[in-house]
């Protein structure tokens, strides 16, 4: 029987915690060779199939945060510690370490954009946190992801945290990520690279601002998220112009991705 | 070698090929046409010689035959998935040049792109043998197959003749790699046929419609904002039907149907980029929401980012689109404005 790639593999939650009241991170066994921004297709049979970035991977351990938004994540929601979800993947190019390696990195995430680029942070903060800062935004104080880990973060590297909205009790910074930006450490005499993952309005908004602050667009990557609904470059529904974000992408430099056009 | 049957030895012949396989090829639905009392041509079974409609373009395309309007991937029952069994009958298709292009066009996507090769489509594309149906004059109203260079194949199994009395062939006997496929049919045919001078087929050099597709380099995002695009969003109800009625268009959503609370199966379906919803993502983010958006995307796409990624046109202008389109939107009229909005542009 020839390999089918549309069929999924069955895989054992290890753990789940919420991390705000809709969105919640998944550990699942995995033992496969996994790079950090590629997606799966995650699938509950009967529910559907939907891509899913994985947020982290290592020892054996895949991490996804998954926000429960439709069909497919509410049933994803329904599993237990020892229930199983159903993978295909995966897919993508995801981050080139290594181009990174050399280089100052600077993360602006939107949402849950700082899902698909947790596992790179903390492996850059780890390898080589010198120039490593972040800047994420998040509609309210309820929205913030990864809380101890954004905490943990900050005693290594700097870290920004805004809210679109704030409260009473909120202490931090307001406003969107892009009136941030010219307080970042961006023009320090060092080759830098500024990694943006977000919802697309705050995509364009931020890599022009970034282009206003001098940036070179080869030294920003992006990463996109389309409805990549096969992940194997056959359904079409990802397809921008002649590229397929399930196969070229999600990650481009931004000196692609700006041609990339809707 | 070329072959002389009667009506009737014809009627065998298709007879003996549904023995092992099956049979498609343009005929009639009574009755089934988009207004009363009105015939419906379009893709079915064929089982005689009076199944067989030539003097009609069909409604839909063949690319059922290998792509289904929709299909089983798999079924499921708890974290079991089971792939459905492949067949391994021939599938014997009449079909014209344009969609044997049309094939070859579908080949790129589901055979080539990526690294994976879509199983379900490479055993029924396996399993194809095209017999070919030459086309008359300049072919059909809306046909443009002559400007995209696709009025001509070589990749024909058999061509099928009407003439008097009956019906002639020939089997292709330069087809390098189909060996097996030509050995077949010549065994076949030589059970009912008789045995007349070798033939071969004849193209159009002409259609009624011409075309002139904009260079790619010329044709850029900068006619995105082109105010072209909204008289089709003026224009397009976005129904679909150039998506379906067209041989090349590949897209499909999947789908899963439930039996019970364990089993159930996974199914694909054909998409539509006219069709609202088709970027939409979880949590209801989409993109191009305008119906001239996607008719600028589908453009796009047939004439220019397709040709870039596999080095031909995706279009076979077979024109089907246009003779669907309930708002008498024209795709051929809509490359030509293109090209006359370039030449503009530069002055010319």
């Amino acid at each position: 029987m020839i390999k089918n790639p549309y069929s999924f593999q069955a895989v054992r939650v290890l753990n789940f915690y919420d991390e705000t009241a809709i969105d919640r991170t998944y550990e699942l066994e995995w033992n496969d060779p996994v790079v950090l921004g590629q997606f799966f297709e995650v699938s509950i049979p009967g529910a559907g199939e939907a891509p899913i970035s994985i947020s982290d991977y290592r020892d054996g351990v895949l991490y996804m945060t998954i926000r429960k938004v439709g069909r497919v994540t509410d049933a994803i929601f329904q599993k237990e510690i020892g229930g199983r979800l159903y993978l295909r993947g995966p897919y993508g190019n995801g981050f080139a370490m290594d181009r990174l390696k050399g280089s100052a990195v600077t993360v602006i995430a939107g949402g849950t954009g700082l899902a698909p680029v947790r596992g790179l942070i903390e492996r850059l903060s780890l390898e080589c946190s010198d120039g490593l800062e972040l800047l994420a935004g998040f509609k309210s104080p309820d929205d913030v992801l990864f809380k101890s880990t954004l905490d943990r973060w900050q005693e290594r590297f700097p870290v920004h945290v805004t809210v679109d909205h704030g409260s009473d009790q909120w202490k931090g910074k307001t406003g969107l990520v892009t009136q941030y930006i010219p307080d970042l450490r961006l023009d320090n005499g060092v080759s830098r690279k500024v990694i943006v993952v977000g919802p697309p309005i705050m995509m364009k908004f931020v890599t022009l601002e970034l282009m206003k602050q001098g940036l070179d667009e080869s030294d920003i990557i992006v990463s996109f998220e389309r409805n990549m609904s096969c992940g194997i470059g056959k359904c079409g529904h990802c397809k921008i112009d002649e590229t397929y974000v399930c196969l070229e992408g999600p990650v481009f430099a931004y000196s692609k991705a700006k041609h990339l056009i809707d | 070698m070329g072959y002389w049957m009667s009506n009737s030895a014809f009627d065998e012949w298709l007879e003996h090929l549904w023995q092992e396989g099956e049979v498609f090829g343009p005929t009639r639905f009574e009755n089934k046409g988009a207004f009363s009392d009105t015939t419906l041509y379009s893709y079915g079974l064929i089982h005689s010689r009076n199944d067989l409609v030539l003097d009609h373009k069909t409604y839909l395309s063949p690319k059922a035959a290998a792509f289904p309007i929709r299909e089983t991937l798999f079924y499921f029952d708890g974290d079991s998935a089971t792939t459905p069994e492949m067949s391994e009958r021939p599938i014997y298709v009449f079909l014209r040049a344009c969609d044997i292009n049309g094939f070859d066009r579908l080949d790129n996507i589901f055979l080539h792109n990526g690294p994976h090769v879509d199983p379900y489509y490479a055993n029924r594309r396996n399993r194809l043998r095209f017999l070919l149906i030459e086309c008359t004059d300049h072919g059909f109203k809306n046909c443009f197959c002559v400007s995209m260079g696709t009025n001509i194949t070589n990749k024909w199994h058999a061509v099928v003749r009407l003439a008097d009395n009956g019906i002639v062939m020939q089997v292709n006997n330069d087809l390098a790699g189909e060996e097996d496929i030509i050995n077949e049919l010549t065994n076949g045919l030589t059970l009912f046929a008789q045995e007349i001078d070798e033939f071969m087929p004849v193209f159009v050099t002409k259609n009624l419609t011409q075309v002139s597709i904009p260079s790619t380099e010329k044709l850029n995002n900068s006619i995105f904002d082109h105010p072209v695009w909204n008289e089709y969003t003026q224009r397009c109800i976005g129904c679909g039907r150039c998506n379906t009625s067209c041989i090349t268009c590949s897209c499909f959503t999947m789908q899963d149907i439930r039996y019970d609370e364990r089993r159930g199966e996974r199914r694909r379906r054909w998409a539509s980029c006219h069709i609202k919803g088709y970027t939409d993502m979880a949590g209801g983010d989409g993109y191009r929401s305008k119906t001239g958006e996607r008719m600028r995307f589908k453009t796009m796409h047939k004439i220019n980012d397709y040709y870039k990624r596999f080095g031909t046109h995706m279009c076979v202008g077979c024109g089907r689109c246009d003779d669907v389109c309930p708002e008498y939107i024209s795709f051929s009229k809509c490359i030509n404005r293109l090209t006359d909005i370039i030449a503009e542009k530069e002055g010319k």
